[in-house]
């Protein structure tokens, strides 16, 4: 082992920093289990037997294989159409949102435009000072949205998180591409659509996922809003379930399953409701990655 | 004006073309700016249609706090009531409990779930295989892309009497517990649940930060004789210290609004001693007790403190610090 003082970082390691090295080790492969834990405990429990269940016997493992409850469930038409209604107000409230922020996003990124502090203004202090819950629910209900996609879609269309984000990532955009546009005689459309837009896939993809795992995950608007069971989303069809609203007996469980349904309907939903996200997670989380990076490298 | 008016014409930035000269459009007029922007102008004005009617008309809507409300008529009210219904809350022993325990689970909060993420990314930095640095990265991350509802399903499964928790409960002291029901169990179980789900995602920031630390410092560092952990704290710390007080500002900001989502989800009325906060006690107060101008006044309040908060632990830490959102 060379020893020169360039090679420093090649120093002889010590006892002290190899032990550190192992506990450091150590404790993350905790936090991996401890964080894997209880998705693979809920697997686990919804392919599992009530018996084992009831006795308190399942942890990591399927203990006594059964799909009766899976069975009652994927069966369930309500399951499904308020699946569908999830994917629905999903890629309606994205696409809102993503005209909203591009747009608003674009014009106060212009150093020059004159009103734009004010306009960066109105949008940040919402992040410091909202109306709250009463307000809100008044409002939404007086204009008539109570039992329509608009209460789910409309409400929180900006995220004025994603709109810094995207902010600053038009400011940093190289000026010179715009104005040589401009010379081309593109007008401010033209050059928004045909040249800022093109050289904006990665923000933009980012910001629709952003969105996008946003709205699928959200329950609070539609259990506000909505009333009608044929409007509501998955996450509501779940949220009935743990609290007990749907009951074995409401799902359609038959007196020789009644048991093995209610031991654990919602493990089942839960897993049903968390696949989506858990089969594209791996191939999207860089992008979120991406985008706090772009957000917090500003100013 | 007049002086204005004398002002030679080269002076004048050059109008661009199609814009009409007249005393309007003086440079850095509102005239010359819509002759010239009115494109941009026009992309602003559905999003700022969207904040005036679903952000800034609730706040305005909160004058109900102060009026009579019926359900059906005007947003803002029927007639004013004076302080009838902020004197209501002062008197109501429901009320402070909620605050009380909303100011216990906001410090819990602080203690518990703010430091973790920090521990975390130094840890997370001190990895020197990449591809294993991911794997945890990747892992540690997923709790964040869950639904509430999907968390609280699984904080539930997992503190019931059947659950893991009461597994190992019954494993080492021979007895089992009735976490989800219990009130003195509330604290601890939403605690853990909320390092459980934010200690990942958490420390995105930090490691944001410390991949942006000069390397030439820890070179410094080690000439001086620095051992490791003298360089975590005189190199390491200092670097992601804006980022620290950033998110710590950020986060007493949203102290009074501590899970609102997830509490509503998790607890029941066997807890409520422990359990409800202000934004839970409103929220029955207003909406299944359809109280709405008593559950406004409560709901002013807390956003009230919130904004103070806020302005104020950023104006300490411009003072001390030299670090500020704004």
């Amino acid at each position: 082992m060379k020893e020169t003082g360039v090679l420093l970082k090649d120093m002889k390691v010590s006892r002290g920093m190899r032990v550190f090295r192992m506990f450091n080790l150590v404790f993350l492969l905790v936090v991996v289990f401890l964080t894997l834990y209880p998705f693979l405990n809920i697997i686990a429990q919804s392919f599992s037997s009530e018996g084992f269940i009831n006795a308190g016997q399942v942890n990591l493992f399927p203990m006594g294989f059964n799909t009766e409850t899976y069975k009652l469930i994927l069966a369930d038409s309500t399951f499904w159409n308020n699946y569908s209604n999830t994917i629905l107000y999903t890629v309606v409230a994205t696409a809102i949102s993503m005209v909203l922020t591009t747009s608003f996003a674009y014009a106060i990124a212009k150093k020059d435009l004159k009103g734009r502090s004010v306009f960066i203004g109105i949008a940040v202090f919402t992040m410091f000072f909202n109306g709250g819950l009463i307000p809100n629910y008044v409002l939404i209900s007086s204009l008539g949205m109570r039992d329509t996609l608009w209460a789910v879609v409309l409400p929180n269309a900006i995220s004025v998180f994603n709109l810094l984000i995207m902010k600053s990532f038009f400011e940093n955009m190289p000026r010179e591409l715009e104005e040589a546009a401009a010379i081309d005689g593109l007008t401010q459309y033209g050059v928004l659509f045909k040249v800022v837009l093109p050289l904006s896939k990665a923000i933009v993809a980012t910001m629709v996922l952003f969105y996008a795992v946003a709205n699928w995950n959200s329950w609070f608007q539609a259990f506000l809003y909505l009333d009608n069971p044929d409007l509501f989303p998955v996450t509501i069809y779940l949220r009935n379930m743990i609290a007990g609203v749907t009951t074995a007996d409401s799902a359609g469980g038959t007196a020789e399953n009644l048991g093995q349904i209610a031991a654990n309907i919602q493990s089942v939903t839960i897993v049903l409701t968390v696949i989506p996200i858990l089969c594209v997670y791996p191939f999207v989380q860089k992008y979120f990655f991406t985008g706090v990076m772009l957000g917090s490298v500003k100013e | 004006m007049a002086l204005r008016l004398e002002v030679p014409p080269e002076a004048v930035t050059p109008d661009p073309p199609g814009a009409t000269r007249n005393r309007r459009n003086k440079p850095g007029s509102w005239g010359l700016a819509l002759t010239r922007d009115w494109r941009l102008y026009t992309l602003v004005l559905l999003p700022l249609a969207y904040f005036a009617v679903f952000r800034y008309l609730p706040m305005a809507g909160n004058v109900i706090a102060f009026r009579q409300f019926q359900p059906g008529g005007s947003i803002f009210g029927e007639k004013w009531v004076g302080l009838k219904y902020v004197t209501l809350f002062i008197n109501d022993p429901s009320f402070w409990q909620a605050f009380q325990n909303t100011i216990i689970l906001g410090v819990l909060t602080l203690l518990f779930c703010f430091p973790m993420p920090i521990i975390f990314a130094l840890m997370l930095n001190e990895l020197r295989s990449q591809k294993f640095k991911k794997f945890v990265q990747t892992v540690a991350y997923l709790p964040h892309f869950m639904s509430v509802v999907i968390i609280a399903g699984m904080i539930l499964q997992n503190f019931s009497m059947t659950g893991t928790v009461n597994q190992i409960a019954n494993t080492l002291f021979g007895t089992t517990v009735n976490f989800t029901q219990d009130a003195g169990w509330f604290r601890p179980m939403y605690i853990s649940s909320e390092v459980w789900q934010t200690m990942g995602w958490g420390a995105i920031l930090y490691l944001a930060a410390l991949t942006r630390v000069d390397e030439s410092l820890y070179e410094a560092a080690r000439i001086d004789g620095a051992n490791r952990w003298q360089q975590t704290w005189h190199v390491t710390l200092p670097a992601i210290r804006p980022t620290i007080i950033t998110l710590l500002i950020l986060n007493i900001g949203t102290f009074m609004a501590v899970g609102f989502e997830k509490i509503l989800l998790i607890y029941n009325p066997l807890n409520y001693a422990t359990s409800d906060v202000i934004s839970t006690y409103l929220y029955r107060v207003g909406l299944e007790s359809s109280n709405f101008s008593y559950a406004a006044a409560i709901g002013m309040f807390e956003s009230v403190i919130g904004l103070t908060l806020i302005l104020s632990a950023n104006a300490i830490s411009k003072r001390l610090a030299g670090t500020s959102l704004w």
